[in-house]
């Protein structure tokens, strides 16, 4: 008789800030509950207690708060190279790659100018990793702007060739002999790392990253490279409408958006890692493009969805050393919390109508 | 755009043109030999007190960096050998922090970095490649003492908290060695080897899958040809390289690929049940292989497949290091442990050994612990037809003599295996 659907899904698109973040921080406290229930029926440990040694893995001493913000700048300076191109739609799977070929520019120059004073050595490193990046995401827009490739599997394969390219200077370069690892670059005379400012090793890092950040966000909001990326991503007709240089906006997009990734590549490598591997990159350009797309490019929500995501890392790190739970049993948390986070931005944009609801809206 | 574009394109070539023509990257301080470093590291051992007057005063902790986890052979080895050594000396579970699944990349560092913040007095690191990382951490850290197993720097990195420490398992690869050796006799009296095990020289086919080309693999699969060899003399091995301490499908793969090419036996350095457990596979489908093991014991995933497992005992190693450590005496700057401490031995014998293989195997580990055989005794090989009676280019201990007395002191310069002749009758499939 009533052929009206249980539930009907319709779009909201007037839902105040204030209530959109309220959701946000719901799915958070439910997917936490949740994992204190999972943690609790599994391994009967106090869910409190691990969530408090989760916080301690990230911030209990100072060198860990450190190591925290280092490796959130890390996420954060790829999120914001992602930031453009995802804006104009085009799918850069490809920020492993970019910052891999960033991080063996570094890396060469590392070992082979290490005569250079270290200002100079800094910025031919810096030179060097922004054109390696830039050239690794210069090469799908090209393709993508004369014969519309595919930029997801373009960018994705790019990948693989510089992990393999990655893997070759490895072996190059590999110190002690046989160990298949570079070891750490210029151990002793310590060439081309970042130095410390005010006795902080990373504050550097802090710095580079912080002001790209800012950069971008005046980039994208208020200049009219930036207007033409959100027109061209929205519709490349549209943008050819106005006059918008389809083309060109492609191209130079996709020149910043690995040149910051080759960038994320030189701040790994000079900044902390000192020493180039296949992990150099470490999945970060996978994670990167959800803190871009959670803080729908607006990259000061982006220090805070890389600082969740840090965090979470390093928590699920310390419950496993001291709880000794495997390092499966940490990711099942994260996988939770991250479900839940995205799942909210359904709430968000949709809401849900119940039939008898629905009825009472009629009458 | 177009002119750009070259610019760019030319100075990228140029970064990678430059990277790729080799230049040197060496930063020792080039002042002393490496001799002369080795010497001054084994005259000078490391101080202790702070460990001691850490134990004294129950604040004593120990950090444990691991590069697996316990489904991991190696690391489980680890494991156990930390859990007796912290029965043997009273310790509590507080007092020991393990970091499990740590890759061999700047994560090492993080780590160590961590752990020394959490106040351990001693952080151990258990695969060869964390060590670069490691004595980064000490030479921040200098009065915490840092100890990657498996690693050679320890000499020579000048720092006086580094300690390296491993156990000579090329005693029990020879000995496991002996085992294969057995079998393969048995097999040919019993006529059971077919032309496809047979070279065209007439020597049989055995293999060995290895992990990466270095000395750590080289010492351990030439001490296991040595131990076939002093049995079945006649034999020719083929080692294939993984590229990978942990690698399952690789190590399946690589056994395979030695089985298709007519080896009878396989054995193994790489951490994982790949190898045998493509071998008892390959047993269940009618061939005719039996393989030899390392760190655990192979026979739950090859009951009829697996003869034995060279293995480590590494509780020895940690309870004396520790224990020293707590007593404030002083520690060396390597550290090893063979048969005569306990420090090897190999797994269970099979049910597929041959028949006086246990004889066999107590009267050659008899005669390695009295010291009256030597597994690397230079009149058992040769090195491209020739008999070596000096050696004193081992990766990154140039100049130092290795061979004296008749055979390669294994162990004894490092703790670290430094045995990397490539003797006749051993081919690698896959060194680029």
């Amino acid at each position: 008789m009533n052929k009206e659907p249980f539930i009907r899904i319709s779009r909201r698109d007037d839902l105040p800030i204030w209530k959109a973040w309220l959701i946000r921080i719901a799915a958070v406290i439910i997917s936490l509950i949740l994992c204190g229930i999972i943690i609790y029926g599994l391994v009967k440990l106090n869910p409190l207690k691990v969530y408090i040694t989760m916080w301690q893995g990230a911030f209990s001493t100072e060198k860990r708060c450190w190591i925290t913000i280092r490796d959130c700048m890390m996420l954060l300076c790829i999120g914001v190279g992602l930031a453009p191109a995802f804006r104009m739609r085009f799918w850069n799977i490809g920020a492993e790659g970019q910052i891999l070929v960033g991080g063996i520019a570094t890396a060469a120059c590392m070992l082979y100018f290490k005569s250079l004073p270290t200002p100079l050595l800094l910025l031919v490193m810096l030179i060097a990793s922004v054109t390696a990046g830039a050239l690794w995401g210069l090469v799908p827009a090209l393709f993508k702007a004369r014969w519309e490739t595919n930029e997801t599997l373009f960018t994705l394969m790019m990948n693989y060739i510089a992990i393999q390219l990655t893997s070759f200077f490895v072996s190059k370069w590999e110190n002690p002999y046989g160990s298949n690892s570079v070891g750490i670059i210029n151990r002793t005379s310590q060439e081309g790392w970042f130095p410390s400012i005010f006795g902080q090793q990373y504050l550097l890092n802090v710095i580079i990253v912080m002001a790209l950040t800012i950069g971008m966000f005046v980039y994208l909001k208020y200049s009219k490279h930036g207007y033409e990326i959100a027109v061209t991503g929205e519709s490349e007709r549209t943008a050819r409408y106005i006059g918008i240089n389809v083309r060109r906006t492609i191209i130079r997009t996709m020149l910043l958006s690995g040149g910051i990734c080759g960038l994320a590549g030189f701040v790994a490598v000079a900044g902390a890692s000192h020493t180039i591997s296949t992990s150099t990159a470490g999945g970060r350009g996978f994670t990167a493009i959800i803190v871009a797309w959670l803080a729908k490019f607006n990259t000061f929500v982006m220090i805070l969805v890389a600082l969740l995501l840090v965090v979470l890392e390093k928590g699920a790190a310390e419950i496993a050393s001291i709880y000794s739970l495997s390092e499966y049993a940490s990711q099942m948390i994260e996988g939770i919390i991250l479900f839940f986070i995205l799942g909210s931005e359904f709430f968000i944009n949709y809401r849900l109508i119940f039939r008898s609801k629905a009825k009472e809206v009629q009458a | 755009m177009g002119k750009k574009l070259i610019a760019l394109l030319l100075a990228l070539v140029l970064v990678f043109a430059l990277a790729a023509c080799g230049a040197e990257q060496n930063d020792d301080s080039a002042d002393k030999t490496v001799a002369e470093k080795v010497e001054e590291a084994a005259e000078n051992p490391v101080d202790t007190s702070k460990v001691k007057e850490a134990a004294d005063n129950g604040t004593l902790k120990i950090g444990v960096i691991l590069v697996g986890d316990e489904n991991e052979g190696y690391t489980y080895a680890h494991i156990e050998g930390i859990e007796e050594a912290k029965a043997n000396l009273g310790l509590t579970n507080d007092q020991v922090i393990y970091k499990y699944s740590i890759p061999e990349d700047e994560t090492c560092y993080d780590t160590a970095v961590d752990l020394a913040e959490q106040g351990c007095q001693m952080i151990f690191s258990n695969s060869f490649s964390h060590e670069s990382y490691m004595v980064q951490a000490a030479e921040e850290y200098p009065d915490i003492i840092f100890l990657p197993a498996t690693g050679n720097m320890a000499a020579t990195c000048g720092l006086d908290n580094v300690v390296n420490y491993f156990t000579s398992i090329y005693q029990s690869r020879y000995v496991s060695g002996v085992v294969a050796g057995m079998k393969l006799a048995e097999m040919i009296e019993n006529n059971e080897l077919t032309d496809a095990n047979y070279n065209d020289d007439g020597t049989i086919k055995i293999g060995y899958v290895g992990a990466y080309p270095y000395a750590e693999v080289v010492s351990g699969y030439t001490a296991f040809f040595l131990g076939v060899q002093s049995i079945v003399e006649n034999v020719a091995m083929e080692v294939s390289y993984t590229s990978s301490w942990f690698d399952i499908t690789a190590e399946a793969e690589a056994a395979n690929t030695l089985m298709s090419r007519g080896c009878c036996i396989i054995s193994q350095h790489a951490d994982s049940t790949g190898a045998p457990s493509a071998v008892q596979a390959a047993q269940d489908a009618g061939s005719n292989v039996y393989c030899v093991g390392y760190n655990v014991d192979m026979l739950s995933v090859a009951p009829t497949a697996a003869l034995t497992s060279a293995q480590n005992c590494w509780g020895v190693l940690y309870t004396n290091m520790i224990g020293t450590a707590m007593k404030g005496e002083d520690l060396a700057k390597n550290n090893t442990v063979g048969f005569n401490e306990d420090g090897v031995k190999i797994s269970a014998l099979g049910p597929s050994c041959a028949a006086g293989t246990a004889e066999k195997v107590a009267e050659v580990e008899a005669a390695i612990k009295n010291g009256s055989f030597n597994v690397f005794d230079t009149s058992t090989f040769t090195v491209g037809g020739e008999t070596v009676d000096s050696y004193t280019n081992c990766y990154g201990f140039d100049g130092i003599e290795t061979i004296w007395d008749g055979y390669f002191h294994e162990s004894e310069i490092i703790s670290a295996p430094l045995f990397e002749l490539r003797i006749d009758g051993i081919t690698e499939l896959n060194n680029n």
